[in-house]
């Protein structure tokens, strides 16, 4: 008799670690409890499921209060009242998990798990083929990055398995700074090896020998369980000295960022795991070219990396059949903020925001009508409710003045003050600036005061013209996205709720 | 970060070990630097010479590393250090209210210790736990839903 309750890190911060302890407390010994990932459902969460002959039974949310009464009501054979079988529930059914596909399911650090249910049938089938095949089949499934700027990875790869070095490097992208995302953590709390299946395969297929992986720190229970994930792995063969007997090698370190935003920016990650300041480095170079320690490097976000297991497994063709435009595949999307129902869900590219917020989420937790929502990030913009129709689409994004970014979705009700989300999203830049350069460093302090001027109702028009000014300065003369990208949510929120800066 | 147990090593033999335990690895300085700050609970400037000496840096290097970084302190933290979410998803859900109320109920600003050298209250951005805000992060344990009367639950279970 299994019971299953979460491990991720949401699921403990309200009760799940103490819920699995009362129900082992009084279970007796025939009771095993799994820790899993979670489904995603975060609103449900801590969300406690019992295997019964039709599948697995929900109970959630659960507070460890409620275990006793659960338990007498019948919860171990299912027959208490509950949410029912939770792969029916309206939420997982209207999905397509591909890269989460064990995510809540499998115990995350049981290799007979991950393997039992579909792991390592990709990177096995990337051994049978040669490297440039791997990086054609990773190609022409159009998976582009999850980390942001949406660039194809097999091009990337490509880059890097046509540029001769003595060592070439994966370097993983876990910084996950953006607020409002979360679904690297829960991948890698979740389903770890499937990182490391990705990492391994984009090291063959490029021909490193090396990878690393960088986690904000932030993320104790990620680091955690990655570690934990490596071991095993390297106990399987899965990683380390000819892997899975092919003859292939391959490592993985995981080194834990210190607290700096702009680390998610691939060269400033690439400074910081080289040990130095995390500044910005001029492009050109790429780092496919000179990355880490000045070698061919592929930095790829965690989910790019995650989505390819399951790509070589199933075919380059499968995955590309889904998703709208030249947004081929799925995405994960993340609910945070004021919303009913939060969390994260995975389904093809084309849903539309509105879908998202409202079908998925429910609407504002508050009860109250949503007014803004922030996609993609601190640097995203602050979209309206009459923009609901939008698909989730690069192109489309970009069309609408906006970005897809990480696919975070982050939601307010009418109560928010919009300038003051301005005003933030200049604060922020002003705090989390490598330095390097003027307009952003400089431009950010300037922006903030600007909005504050606003706000206090001084010379709004002028200082509305010169906040825009400076929005142009940082958009032309930024050296990176940080500064670059710092007047997305401000002149959104300008543009769309123009009431909340006096216009 | 986690509840500072007293030390009985110098920061300079701490730093010392640090680096040996990272010899051979490339760009080891964050790592060593985390060693170092879960070992003391700070990154005392002592350090930062025998540092550059052992890694064959710069006084200037070592101390530009530590001074980027956020989480690196120069002074010991209290017991318990306590970290506020105040990003956007967070202050959607109240996160700014509960920063007042966090303040007030412990009489310090972020980056500051209580008098009793109980608790350190700081800032951060983004816990990872966007859906279930307001989040805080108290040692290393993540909570959700953190409403003002939680917050002063959770406090006193660290004191
Ligand atoms: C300020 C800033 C922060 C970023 N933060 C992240 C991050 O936390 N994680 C991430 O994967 N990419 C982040 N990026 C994007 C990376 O620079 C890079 O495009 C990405 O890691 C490449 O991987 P991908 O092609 O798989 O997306 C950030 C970019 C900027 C400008
Ligand atoms: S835009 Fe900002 S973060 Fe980016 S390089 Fe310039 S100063 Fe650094
Ligand atoms: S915004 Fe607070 S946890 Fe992400």
């Amino acid at each position: 008799m299994k019971v299953y309750v979460p491990r991720d890190s949401a699921a403990r911060s309200v009760g799940a670690d103490e819920v699995a302890e009362r129900i082992a407390a009084i279970a007796g010994p025939g009771v095993e409890i799994v820790r899993t990932g979670s489904r995603g459902m975060l609103w449900l969460e801590p969300l406690v499921e019992v295997e019964t002959a039709a599948g697995r039974v929900g109970y959630g949310p659960v507070a460890p209060e409620e275990v006793d009464g659960l338990l007498a009501a019948g919860l171990l054979d299912g027959t208490a009242a509950g949410l029912g079988l939770v792969e029916e529930l309206p939420w997982m059914r209207r999905q397509q998990r591909l890269t989460f596909e064990r995510v809540g399911i499998i115990d995350p650090l049981s290799v007979d798990d991950y393997e039992l249910h579909g792991g390592m049938a990709g990177l096995r089938a990337a051994l049978t083929r040669t490297p440039a095949e791997v990086v054609e089949e990773v190609t022409a499934s159009g998976l582009r990055g999850r980390g942001g700027a949406g660039f194809p990875t097999g091009i990337k790869w490509k880059t890097v398995l046509g540029a001769v070095a003595d060592e070439k490097f994966i370097c993983c992208n876990a910084d996950e700074g953006d607020s409002g995302t979360f679904a690297d953590r829960m991948l890698m709390e979740g389903d770890p090896f499937t990182l490391i299946e990705g990492m391994v395969i984009a090291g063959y297929a490029v021909g490193a020998t090396e990878g690393y992986i960088y986690v904000r720190s932030e993320y104790p229970d990620a680091v955690a369980t990655l570690e934990a994930a490596l071991e095993l792995a390297w106990g399987n063969a899965w990683l380390g000295e000819n892997i899975l007997g092919s003859g292939y090698s391959f490592d993985i370190t995981v080194r834990v960022g210190a607290g700096a935003y702009i680390c998610g920016e691939e060269t400033s990650m690439l400074e910081s795991l080289e040990g130095k300041r995390g500044t910005v480095r001029a492009k050109p170079p790429i780092p496919a070219f000179e990355g880490l320690f000045g070698k061919p490097t592929v930095v790829n976000n965690v989910l790019s990396l995650g989505s390819v297991p399951w790509i070589m497994a199933r075919g380059a063709a499968e995955y590309a059949a889904l998703g709208v435009g030249r947004s081929r595949g799925t995405s994960v999307f993340q609910l945070g903020g004021n919303i009913a129902r939060g969390g994260i869900l995975e389904t093809a590219f084309g849903i539309t925001l509105g879908e998202l917020v409202d079908d998925f989420g429910g609407g504002a937790a508050s009860g109250r009508p949503v007014r803004a929502v922030q996609v993609g990030g601190p640097l995203g913009a602050y979209l309206p409710a009459s923009q609901f129709e939008l698909p989730m689409d690069y192109e489309a994004f970009a069309a609408a003045g906006a970005m897809l970014g990480h696919g975070g979705i982050v939601v307010f009700d009418d109560t928010v003050d919009m300038s003051a989300m301005a005003r933030f999203a200049m604060e922020f830049c002003a705090e989390e600036s490598c330095g390097k350069c003027t307009p952003c460093r400089v431009g950010a302090v300037r922006g903030v005061e600007t909005i504050d001027r606003i706000r206090a109702g001084q010379d709004r028009k002028l200082n509305l013209v010169l906040l825009d000014d400076l929005c142009d300065l940082m958009t032309d003369g930024s050296l990176c996205a940080m500064g670059g990208l710092t007047p997305m949510p401000v002149r959104s929120a300008v543009k769309h709720f123009g009431e909340d800066f006096g216009e | 970060m986690t509840s500072v147990s007293p030390h009985v090593r110098s920061p300079k033999e701490c730093a010392l070990a640090a680096a040996r335990a990272h010899d051979g690895e490339r760009g080891a300085l964050l790592p060593i630097l985390h060693d170092i700050q879960a070992e003391l609970g700070y990154v005392d400037p002592e350090v930062v010479p025998v540092l550059a000496d052992a890694l064959n840096l710069s006084i200037a290097e070592v101390h530009g590393v530590v001074t980027f970084y956020r989480d690196f302190r120069s002074t010991p933290p209290g017991r318990t250090t306590v970290r506020i979410c105040r990003a956007e998803a967070c202050q959607s859900v109240g996160a700014e209210a509960l920063v007042e109320h966090a303040k007030a109920a412990l009489g310090v600003g972020f980056g500051e210790t209580t008098a009793d050298g109980a608790v350190t209250l700081d800032e951060v951005f983004c816990l990872g736990n966007c859906a279930l805000g307001p989040a805080v992060q108290v040692g290393d344990r993540l909570h959700g839903r953190v409403a003002p009367a939680r917050f002063d639950a959770l406090l006193g279970d660290a004191r």
